[in-house]
């Protein structure tokens, strides 16, 4: 495999999605290819990273007009 | 890489309630995922059966991820609340078309991503598209590979990440934001996010991939080596 083939085949490597002989050629690839390897270990922790974050408070004043419509809603939907 | 749990079916029986309230009191302490997951099938069917504090129990629990999503796609604060809105709106409204085949958080995902990009597509008409563009493989090839620090994440205060991880989204084209945030951010499945945007899966995969190696490429001027914080 090439680097181009190993950026090809990089999100289904991350996802655990390859098959057995693309996965041992890619890896085999990794172990000579500095460029590669930072390329995918990068990838991988900027996923990582960015579903690690929390999210955002939700600002009081949404949060608000969210819950009023909620009520307004639920008062008109009696069970 | 997608971190997801599903939910296991249990039965809920009317006691739980009770039980529930007091695990979802101010300040609970975490709980272990097959309980917070058995949780939510609970307040799922105590919300069916009628109970609208178990509804707004959920809607507490999501809205900041729900908001997070809606401003993630739309990039426009209005139309994020609006499309929040109506999502859990709708949910509520329908919650009896719920049949428990995904968490119930997945089902919410679902409705308020086509909240928001019906947002997306009313306000920026040529900027999300379901045409699956012949995309070549040339421009794929990474630049500016350096060297990141170990933990590079740890230079910045947690609101000064937040702001840069939020940037650096909003930096995509809307095409690959959205699948992004549907499979990495919300973690739906390649499925689930084929079927949210009504694209096929290699168009998801390709757009998950180009997205990925942006964002590595966006972030890589924040973490690589000797950049001053």
């Amino acid at each position: 495999m090439n680097c181009k083939g190993v950026i090809r085949e990089l999100s289904n490597y991350l996802d655990g999605d390859l098959d057995g002989v693309l996965k041992v050629d890619l890896e085999h690839h990794l172990q000579h290819c500095e460029d590669c390897s930072m390329v995918v270990d990068q990838t991988k922790r900027t996923v990582e990273i960015i579903c690690d974050s929390k999210p955002l408070e939700l600002p009081s004043d949404v949060r608000s007009r969210l819950h009023e419509a909620l009520h307004q809603k639920i008062k008109m939907k009696p069970n | 890489m997608v971190c997801a749990t599903f939910m296991t079916q249990s039965n809920p029986d009317s006691l739980v309630w009770s039980t529930l309230n007091k695990l979802s009191s101010p300040n609970p302490h975490r709980l272990p995922s097959s309980v917070a997951l058995a949780d939510e099938h609970l307040l799922v069917a105590a919300a069916k059966s009628g109970d609208g504090a178990a509804f707004e129990e959920l809607v507490n629990r999501y809205e900041r991820k729900i908001f997070r999503l809606t401003m993630n796609i739309t990039g426009n604060t209005e139309d994020a609340e609006d499309a929040m809105q109506d999502a859990f709106l709708k949910s509520y409204t329908h919650l009896q078309n719920f049949h428990g085949d995904s968490r119930f958080y997945t089902w919410l995902v679902r409705i308020a991503a086509n909240e928001a990009l019906m947002r997306l597509r009313k306000r920026r008409p040529n900027q999300f598209s379901l045409d699956e563009p012949i995309e070549g493989e040339d421009d794929l090839m990474p630049r500016e590979i350096e060297d990141w620090e170990p933990s590079p994440e740890q230079r910045y205060a947690q609101s000064e990440m937040q702001g840069i991880l939020k940037e650096v989204i909003a930096q995509l084209e809307p095409d690959y934001r959205v699948v992004f945030v549907l499979r990495d951010v919300e973690e739906l499945s390649t499925e689930e996010t084929a079927q949210t945007l009504g694209i096929s899966i290699p168009a998801v995969k390709s757009r998950l991939l180009r997205a990925r190696l942006k964002l590595r490429q966006k972030l890589n001027r924040y973490f690589r080596k000797g950049e001053a914080n």
